[in-house]
């Protein structure tokens, strides 16, 4: 058996076996959390790590799929299911239209332009008070059935987003290993060259832009229903620089680092609640952001690819992954 | 001078100016179907400009470039380029994130199908295309003869190495048409004459070459025919024989190239 199809197998074992091991509620809670933060890191570190792109406006993605179902599910009745697949339809309209002339910018620009992008969207979810309630948010969104099924409790909640999270690995695993992976991570690897072999760069920014998008929508979606009340803060620019942080901090250039990443950022931040006060009794929020920023400056000065990268360092794996390794070609080579 | 044959390339008029320099001057010449073409020249002769500007890299600043009949003037890079025209680069453009073999599977990508749904989804299709490109990645490595490398790394191949590697990935795209850049700079004796073979065999099978070359041994042996530029100026044009007897360009070239090395 393939070794990377192995490793995702006993990862779905693992998911599908820690409820009924765990019974606390508040892991459950924090692995739900661990589980958007992953979905919208799977999306990122395609964007990122394979095709090179750097993303700080992809809270804007997971607000608009927030905010698109509340809207639809809440105000108008619909399906949750329906409402999200509008919201990540939205999203993806969205990220089409603000990639085109984004992509053409490269490095600091395309981060300050998509950091401006996701300023941009804040102030509309704190403006459009009609729809979203501004600033004193957005209550009474409905929780999600399946049938007679309701995703009410943690238990349930959790093996949805988990099995979400499950199927966007696979897709992203799928898309890496195959002509569409190569021409992503070959725009990292020399656009001069993308270019010669008769790649169309632009087209495959947009794609992936667009995927990512429709991951952050998604999680973001679900985050809405799991939560039933939103504001605009849940969605500012530092959820755009966290998301960053996780992604660098799990290693960008395997889709393991989108799960590494977001529950090593979740436990650390459950772990400051705990620890901060403790220390400095009147320390708030801003502890968290300081912590993180350090975090962030660190990882780049040491482990430039991440958490991931590091262990397979150790363990004398390749950063990235072949097609087929020559083992499993049973002695490829010549 | 005539030449018998169908012309696949027609560079008509080029020039090229960066602010005041015009680094290629007014030059035409035609490459026909099945030729080795050499392009050579003393450093910043505007070689390099012309190959970024036949491939699309640089707009001219005058002239047309038509290839297989159309006019490629203007036209993306990436767009040429699944016309059937690759290219090598100078300084190597290796994806260094990449093995060996996936490098020369990326350039087999203008001939591959798979979207990005299907390949997310993993329709069979993509399986069966997936396993096509690797044996004919492979292939191609065989034919440049670094097989035995296709699982390295591309970043800790030696330079030499990169450089056949690059030719294989040029290869793998199935081009009627391959720009070569000093494919033999940074290369030993032995990969040399490898290269030299290879572009023989490659020719056999229906490639046109047009390369840029210093080692005017190599230039000799396997052009058909030469072009000469000088400051961006065309200054000869003909078979190896003619260009040695072309006062002009030993003059300009061949006689410096003696003092210089
Ligand atoms: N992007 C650029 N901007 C300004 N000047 C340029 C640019 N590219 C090339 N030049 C100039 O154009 C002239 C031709 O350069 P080019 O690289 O085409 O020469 P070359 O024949 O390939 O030389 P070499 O043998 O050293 O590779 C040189 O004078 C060079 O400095
Ligand atoms: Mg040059």
């Amino acid at each position: 058996m393939h070794e990377r199809r192995l490793g995702t197998w006993l990862f779905a074992l693992g998911i599908l076996l820690f409820p009924l091991i765990v019974h606390s509620n508040y892991l459950l809670s924090i692995l739900i959390m661990i589980g958007f933060y992953s979905l919208v890191c799977n999306g990122l570190t395609m964007l990122m790590g394979y095709a090179g792109q750097i993303s700080l406006g992809h809270a804007a993605f997971y607000g608009i799929g927030a905010y698109t179902t509340a809207y639809l599910s809440a105000t108008h009745g619909w399906s949750p299911w329906l409402s999200i697949i509008a919201g990540a339809i939205i999203s993806a309209f969205i990220a089409f239209i603000v990639g085109i002339p984004t992509f053409k910018l490269k490095g600091h620009y395309l981060a300050l332009a998509t950091l401006g992008f996701g300023v941009i969207v804040y102030t509309c979810f704190k403006e459009f008070t009609s729809i979203t309630g501004g600033m004193n948010g957005f209550f009474g969104i409905p929780s999600i059935k399946l049938f007679a099924w309701e995703f009410s409790n943690d238990a349930r909640f959790y093996y949805l987003i988990w099995i979400v999270v499950f199927l966007s690995l696979l897709f992203s695993q799928n898309i890496i290993h195959s002509r569409v992976g190569r021409a992503l991570r070959s725009i990292e690897g020399s656009e001069a060259a993308s270019d010669a072999v008769g790649i169309d760069i632009m087209r495959y920014k947009l794609q992936v832009f667009v995927y990512s998008a429709i991951c952050a929508s998604i999680a973001g979606s679900l985050y809405a229903h799991y939560v039933t009340f939103i504001n605009p803060q849940a969605f500012d620019a530092m959820l755009s620089i966290y998301f960053l942080i996780m992604v660098i901090t799990g290693g960008a250039s395997s889709i393991w680092g989108a799960v590494i990443g977001s529950s090593v950022f979740v436990l650390l931040s459950e772990l400051l609640k705990e620890v901060v006060p403790l220390v400095f009794s009147n320390a708030g929020g801003e502890f968290e952001i300081v912590f993180f920023g350090v975090l962030l400056v660190v990882m780049l000065i040491y482990m430039p690819n991440g958490l991931t990268a590091a262990w397979k360092k150790i363990t004398g794996k390749w950063r990235t992954s072949t097609t087929l390794s020559p083992a499993a070609k049973g002695g490829g080579g010549r | 001078m005539k030449r018998n044959g169908q012309v696949l390339l027609t560079v008509e008029r080029i020039t090229k100016q960066f602010g005041g320099v015009v680094a290629v001057n007014d030059v035409s010449f035609d490459v026909n179907k099945g030729e080795i073409l050499a392009v050579i020249g003393p450093n910043g002769a505007g070689k390099t400009t012309l190959f970024n500007i036949v491939t699309g890299i640089l707009a001219p600043s005058s002239g047309t470039v038509r290839f297989s009949g159309t006019d490629i003037t203007g036209k993306k890079p990436y767009q040429i380029a699944q016309l059937g025209m690759t290219r090598t680069f100078q300084n190597l453009e290796v994806f260094t994130n990449m093995s060996v073999i996936e490098n020369v599977m990326t350039g087999a990508h203008r001939n591959m199908k798979t979207s990005f749904l299907q390949a997310g989804l993993r329709v069979p299709s993509v399986k069966k295309e997936e396993k096509a490109v690797e044996e004919k990645a492979m292939r191609c490595l065989e034919k440049v003869g670094i097989a035995h490398l296709a699982y390295e790394r591309a970043e800790t191949l030696p330079y030499g190495n990169q450089r056949l590697l690059e030719i294989a990935r040029a290869i793998a795209a199935e081009p009627a048409l391959i720009l070569l850049d000093e494919p033999m700079a940074g290369l030993n004796d032995e990969e040399s004459r490898r290269l030299v073979e290879v572009i023989l065999q490659l020719r056999k099978e229906g490639l046109t070459f047009v390369f840029v070359e210093h080692d005017m041994e190599t230039v000799m042996a396997i052009s058909d025919h030469i072009v000469v530029l000088d400051n961006g100026v065309k200054i000869g044009e003909g078979t190896p024989e003619e260009i040695y007897r072309n006062k002009a360009v030993v003059a300009a070239y061949l006689g410096e190239e003696e003092t210089v090395c």
